[in-house]
């Protein structure tokens, strides 16, 4: 009996530069869809950036937080630095937690990443009250639980290309 | 974060370190945006980048509103149709006479020597979509730099007036409505030309600030852009008195107002020239004895 790991059920390949880039940059696309004040859009940006700052920490840090939040600055017509600031905070957070998250099944994974992306917003909504803008509403709130509940499909489509075919091995140790 | 990396891996500088370089940098940003508006050139810059991505990321959603207007009923297209005849013809005869009367106003002007009020003239653009930023009410239109849009620029609809254009890309620009807590716009009350500030008070509302609490105001008061501001041309829709709160405790009354033009709805919209604007006469040149009188008054204090 091996000792339990998070992976232990399955073994995963490497994650390759280019898919975790790729997603990255589709998240931010998603993000571009002019769907005016919809309540409960996704930020697509932070839900893909936890996800890889908690499964690849070495490889997506806060450089990738500060460039992805300075992308959506420009694209949202808001202030700038105030995403690049909120993703910044979250990627730090997010990487800090990845050891600790990954034992956890997937759904408390969700209540970690809710608890984040809606410090996301806090963090926003703070840094523009301080400049004097009017309070978005409640219901803006609403996006990061339905991005939580995105987490668990999420996972399973975001690991799609690291998994290999189950090769039933008898002689094989682990 | 309570475990440092053994030094034979070499991963940068410490998480903390980092999170304080990257927090300071958006923080710097920030600053710099929100109190000295220095980005603009940076944002211009990369806002061109990001066009062609942000064009095709908004097709899915136009290929849909297509269809939908594809599918569009037959019925509802002709009532629109009769609707907007109908509206045609009951502002016939204000058209028509319209011609007349700017030529009586003119000759009248001339008469009075005054000078003439600038003819209305502007291009047609259509509202691409709202922009995502929860805490500020902003619209893009697709007219920019390429059609000689300019930031300050006034825009309106066929109701009245919607905002004024805030940034401008090269081929967009990015309307600023009137219900956006940072938008101000001059108004006077058409029925006695009272003046007054019109500011967006969020949630799509206006609000008119600093007017007393015993200010001749009615609810149904329509307000029209007074032109005091050198921006918008006078005499422009702007909003309609919703309610009134005269609280004696306070100084001024709480006046709330529902802007008359679509400004949360979206088509097509009109993008007013530059006002020409009379040079403002010279202050009078008393500026040497200023100082002296300044160093008498603090003397005087002590």
């Amino acid at each position: 009996m091996n000792q339990p790991t998070h992976r232990s059920n399955r073994i995963l390949l490497p994650a390759r530069a280019w898919f975790v880039t790729l997603t990255l940059l589709l998240a931010l696309f998603a993000n571009l869809m002019p769907l005016g004040r919809l309540p409960g859009v996704p930020d697509w940006v932070a839900l893909v950036l936890t996800f890889w700052c908690i499964h690849q920490p070495l490889r997506v840090g806060m450089g990738s937080g500060f460039i992805l939040g300075l992308a959506m600055d420009v694209v949202d017509a808001s202030i700038m630095g105030q995403h690049a600031l909120a993703y910044v905070l979250l990627t730090f957070v997010a990487g800090g937690l990845s050891r600790r998250i990954l034992w956890f099944p997937l759904w408390q994974q969700a209540a970690h990443v809710l608890m984040m992306l809606l410090g996301v917003q806090i963090v926003m909504t703070a840094t523009r009250m301080l400049g004097g803008a009017e309070f978005p509403g409640v219901l803006w709130f609403l996006s990061s639980f339905v991005a939580t509940a995105l987490w668990h499909p999420l996972t399973y489509l975001l690991l799609l290309p690291q998994y290999r075919p189950v090769e039933r091995d008898d002689n094989r140790p682990i | 974060m309570g475990h440092g990396p053994p030094p034979f891996f070499k991963r940068g500088p410490a998480p903390l370190a980092r999170l304080a370089f990257f927090s300071a940098l958006s923080i710097t940003l920030l600053v710099a945006d929100l109190r000295f508006h220095t980005l603009e050139w940076t944002r211009l810059l990369l806002a061109t980048v990001a066009w062609p991505m942000q064009r095709v990321a908004q097709m899915p959603v136009e290929g849909a509103e297509g269809a939908g207007q594809y599918f569009a009923s037959l019925v509802s297209l002709q009532r629109e149709n009769s609707g907007l005849r109908t509206r045609n013809l009951a502002t016939a005869h204000q058209l028509l006479r319209q011609e007349h009367l700017e030529q009586e106003n003119h000759r009248l002007r001339a008469l009075l020597d005054m000078k003439d009020r600038q003819p209305a003239e502007g291009r047609v653009a259509e509202i691409l979509y709202a922009a995502r930023d929860p805490f500020s009410r902003r619209v893009i239109i697709d007219k920019g730099l390429q059609h000689k849009v300019a930031a300050g620029q006034a825009v309106i609809d066929d109701l009245g007036v919607i905002g004024q254009v805030t940034r401008v890309f090269p081929l967009t620009a990015e309307i600023t409505l009137l219900t956006d807590k940072d938008q101000a716009i001059p108004v006077q009350v058409q029925r006695n030309g009272l003046r007054a500030v019109a500011a967006g008070a969020g949630a799509g509302g206006m609000e008119l600030r600093f007017l007393a609490a015993n200010a001749e105001i009615l609810v149904g008061d329509v307000l029209v852009t007074s032109g005091l501001d050198g921006i918008y041309l006078p005499g422009l829709p702007v909003a309609r008195i919703a309610n009134i709160d005269r609280d004696n405790s306070f100084a001024f009354a709480r006046i709330r107002c529902e802007p008359i033009a679509g400004v949360e709805r979206y088509g097509h919209v009109m993008v007013l020239g530059d006002r020409l604007v009379a040079p403002q006469p010279e202050e009078p040149a008393a500026q040497h004895e200023a100082p002296t009188k300044g160093r008498k008054v603090r003397k005087a204090i002590r």
